[in-house]
């Protein structure tokens, strides 16, 4: 068929329309590789953006999502991950997972970064920043919150029945345990926190990558096995309360559960100090919704709902207007709810491990199958 | 449109199994292809390579996995998953096989309904069931009461978190699967045979073992194989029950995928798994060519 | 021919069923125990099963494993099917045969972390389209099996009466061997269902993040201790799956008769 004049010139002026796009599509996406969400669109319909958040279960109030969809108007779905692992091993998979944000713990936000999954966060949109304390605002594995905002913060250490044994002042009432507490004890079973009771015992870092420390702290590990009743991140509150164990390796929040139930239960920080850990909020690349997502960082950092987690989940939260209204009332019961950010860092900041990460993932397996 | 082709003859036959074998098996054939005989082999490639900084591939060939599935912390692992695996399947059979037998015995009209019973808690889900045992086995469960209640002991029994309690989990999780491969291999055996022996002055111990017992082993044998493999890979039972001290080649393997991403390495592991599964049945078709062999003699049954 | 009596084997018969549903029994009596603690009675309540329709997860899980079950099992029923027929008519192949039953034979793990490693070579985003095309490929080899077994016990000379009095190859198949084979094809359906329902495994390493699957949940729920709620779910599927098998097993028999 012969074509007219007019249609060739139709499709000729289609043809470079077609090219130009192209050209800005790839010069744009030449350009936003470093992608630093410069381009939000203040305007955007919040109730058009569905979000998907992945936490830890149990680390938010019940009714998060319906109150967030009530305050904002963007629909919520959370999700859950039991381990921080677990949830790098979705969100690194490659592909997009669905997740818009993801809690992860301030280390392995380090570790995304590095590897390119996340958004650097626009502070415009989050100006509740401001209301975090000065302290957590500077935190080793991300100065500055550039990429991931504090959720929760804490410490680790051990939670014990006060009314079963004597405070214990080292971490060796849980590595080298005395007769009352053999076969009474557990440690927590994700890597960076199996390790740090015999780093610190030892007088080593917690983010050492030194193979020598590490071959000590593993037949430290090694050694302490036998009087384990078990290694357990998830139930081993519940054991203190039934008095099959009378002091486990715990986060200062999680004994709090612990406390709750039986006021004898108490949480201790051993002599030989710990670590400092942060709980924190990311946004994937991937995501499609991140107006909304830097909405609900912006809504979590609102002192009034941060104060509500807080009260909910029993964890201190890095906001000073949040705790000024109820961290006192909390610690009244929980005590470690009253720990001030100047004590909070005595502990050793988390940080990411880089190359090191296999070491610690070997030593792991060694030290659990033995 | 229709192809005229003629309804009888050698070509007629042979057309129609072509065009059988397309319509009716390709399909299917081709689905496992790609989506379990592919995927295996991917494994098997995935081995040689390494593993990247976050996770992911790295195509530099390397035999470090395989040299590195031979350190001592990994053959422990080995030998206490082969241990604990085989150990369920002793345990699974002694209960399975007297089991099988007694359904065998029952009045026909009530062997359907006893082999359902059997089966029927395998078709439950396994979490659901190897929960069950949680709750049973807990220091404040049932069996830990009764035990204190009734005075034979004072203190709770710590059965949880041990290798033990992994054990009776997956004897409970894969006890259907030994159960109906026995009784199929004891339903199918040849009542005169032992009655033979009987009638030239076998006891009946001795008919069981030396006649009744060899015949049915080629369904002990898929028996045990359907225990042993599977025990191998569980990964959730010794995380749950055995309080994450007893580390299996399932757990290995998980740990490898899912949290320490290195999936050449688990690669590694999955194949020994594999090569095992391929062996043992091997092994179970030799014998029960050796033992039907025999069969086929003495009862001219086919 | 002399049946022996089953005297003494009772003993381990009765011992075996006792121990296979003992811990099913202890679960479903918990399900209705009134107090959060579980080892300690207060009452019958069903509050239990109250607080798991207004558990968002749990709700989110059934919808996701409904999905996936209802799709894996027409997938699977109709190439499995095809496929049994194809296997048992047209190949007489010992390894033929052996290669449809495969994926059931294969141990669950090492099916699926070759399945992920196939999806992220492709790059299939991890979905609960990833966890279908997973159970088929397992559902369809016991579908397979189903159905060879019911061929064997159906007479093909219905079919070759039905091609000489000049019916098509296809009116034969949908009038003649389809129904035939019926009940075959139901159990297997019903059976990849269940199975699906209850799968943990391979979709725990297929499924994407936001999406879980009820077992899943499950496993999740359970790794942070035992509460009421489980066994009140514990308990229910417990009764599909039953009702599933019993059914299956049921239609299987009834047609027999026929």
């Amino acid at each position: 068929m012969r074509r007219s004049n007019t249609q060739r010139s139709v499709r000729r002026t289609g043809a470079i329309l077609a090219s130009v796009a192209c050209a800005a599509l790839v010069l744009s996406a030449c350009g936003g590789s470093d992608s630093t969400a410069s381009d939000l669109n203040p305007d955007a319909d919040l109730t058009q953006q569905s979000l998907t958040v992945s936490n830890w279960a149990g680390y938010y109030p019940e009714d998060m999502a319906a109150k967030f969809e009530e305050a904002v108007g963007a629909p919520m779905t959370i999700t859950n991950h039991a381990t921080n692992e677990e949830i790098m091993a979705k969100l690194t998979a490659g592909g997009d997972s669905g997740i818009d944000v993801a809690f992860v713990s301030g280390q392995f936000a380090q570790a995304l970064n590095e590897a390119g999954l996340i958004e650097t966060l626009n502070p415009e949109f989050i100006p509740n920043l401001s209301n975090l304390y000065p302290e957590a605002q500077n935190l080793a594995y991300d100065p500055g919150n550039k990429f991931s905002v504090p959720y929760a913060w804490g410490t680790s250490g051990i939670c014990y029945r006060s009314d079963l044994i004597e405070e214990p002042t080292s971490w060796n009432a849980i590595l080298e345990p005395s007769a009352d507490s053999k076969g009474k004890v557990t440690a927590l079973a994700t890597e960076r926190w199996l390790m740090l009771p015999a780093q610190k015992a030892l007088g080593f870092s917690a983010n050492t990558t030194d193979e020598a420390e590490m071959e000590q702290v593993k037949a430290k590990l090694i050694a302490a096995k036998p009087n384990l009743l078990a290694y357990d991140d998830t139930t081993f509150y519940s054991r203190l309360v039934s008095g099959e164990a009378n002091a486990v390796v715990a986060w200062d929040g999680w004994c709090n559960y612990g406390t709750a139930e039986n006021a004898d239960i108490k949480f201790t920080i051993p002599s030989e100090g710990s670590d400092l850990w942060a709980d924190t909020m990311v946004i994937l690349k991937t995501s499609k919704n991140k107006e909304a997502a830097h909405a609900y960082i912006n809504y979590i950092l609102d002192p009034a709902n941060h104060a509500w987690v807080a009260e909910n989940i029993l964890y201190k939260v890095p906001n000073k207007g949040a705790m000024d209204a109820v961290g006192a009332g909390l610690a009244a019961t929980y005590p470690n709810m009253g720990m001030t950010p100047a004590e909070l860092l005595k502990g050793e900041s988390l940080v990411d491990l880089g190359e090191a990460g296999p070491l610690y993932t070997k030593i792991a397996t060694e030290v659990t199958s033995s | 449109m229709s192809i005229p082709t003629p309804t009888s003859g050698r070509g007629a036959a042979r057309r129609r199994a072509l065009i059988g074998r397309t319509v009716f098996a390709a399909p299917g054939l081709i689905y496992i292809t790609i989506f379990m005989t592919i995927p295996i082999l991917l494994v098997l490639v995935y081995s040689f390579f390494q593993r990247g900084r976050f996770g992911g591939i790295v195509w530099e060939f390397t035999l470090e996995n395989y040299v590195r599935a031979f350190e001592p912390v990994y053959l422990q692992v080995f030998s206490n998953s082969l241990v604990i695996a085989g150990t369920t399947t002793v345990l699974a059979l002694l209960i399975g096989y007297p089991t099988a037998y007694a359904i065998a015995k029952l009045p026909t009209r009530w062997r359907t309904v006893a082999l359902v019973l059997v089966v029927l808690p395998f078709w439950t889900n396994f979490l659901i069931r190897t929960y069950a045992w949680i709750i049973l086995l807990n220091s404040e469960g049932p069996i830990n009461s009764s035990l204190m209640d009734v005075g034979i002991i004072s203190a709770p029994i710590g059965f949880l978190y041990t290798p033990g309690a992994v054990i009776v989990g997956l004897v409970y999780a894969y006890l259907p699967l030994v159960i109906l491969p026995v009784y199929a291999s004891i339903e199918r055996l040849d009542r005169q045979l032992i009655e033979a022996a009987g009638n030239l002055g076998a006891s009946r111990a001795r008919a069981f073992f030396d006649v009744t017992l060899p015949l049915t082993l080629p369904g002990v044998m898929i028996g045990a194989i359907f225990v042993f493999v599977p025990s191998l890979g569980n990964f959730v039972i010794p995380e749950l029950l055995g309080g994450g001290k007893t580390v299996m080649v399932g757990n290995l393997i998980r740990d490898q995928f899912l949290e320490a991403r290195d999936w050449p390495f688990g690669a590694v592991l999955a194949l020994f798994v594999i090569t095992l599964l391929v062996v043992l049945f091997a092994l179970q078709a030799a014998i029960s060519r050796r033992i039907n062999g025999t069969g086929k003699r003495v009862s001219g049954r086919a | 021919m002399a049946v022996h009596k089953i005297g003494w084997l009772r003993v381990p018969l009765v011992a075996t069923y006792a121990f296979l549903y003992i811990p099913i029994a202890v679960l479903v009596v918990m399900s209705f125990n009134a107090s959060k603690n579980p080892f300690t009675w207060t009452g019958f309540s069903t509050k239990w099963y109250s607080a798991l329709f207004d558990n968002e997860l749990i709700r989110q899980g059934f919808i996701n494993t409904m999905i996936v079950a209802i799709g894996a099992t027409i997938l699977a029923t109709i190439l499995g099917t095809l496929l049994a027929i194809g296997v048992a008519r047209y190949f007489r192949s010992a390894v033929v045969e052996a290669y449809s039953l495969a994926p059931a034979i294969i141990p669950d793990l090492v099916l699926a972390i070759g399945l992920l490693a196939f999806f992220a070579l492709i790059g299939v985003t991890l979905s609960l389209f990833s966890v279908l095309l997973a159970h088929v490929v397992f559902g369809m080899a016991f579908v397979s099996a189903v159905v060879i077994a019911r061929i064997g016990q159906t007479d093909s000379s219905l079919e070759e009466a039905s091609r000489d009095l000049g019916a098509s190859a296809t009116t034969t198949f949908f009038r003649i061997t389809l129904p035939s084979l019926a009940p075959g094809i139901i159990a297997g359906a019903l059976l990849v269902f269940t199975l699906s329902l209850d799968e943990f495994v391979v979709a725990y390493f297929t499924d994407g993040p936001s999406t879980p699957t009820l077992p899943i949940v499950i496993y999740s729920m359970v790794r942070f201790g035992v509460t009421p709620e489980i066994n009140a779910l514990a308990a229910l599927l417990l009764l599909v799956s039953f009702t599933i098998v019993i059914s299956a097993q049921r239609i299987t028999r009834l047609t027999d008769a026929v």
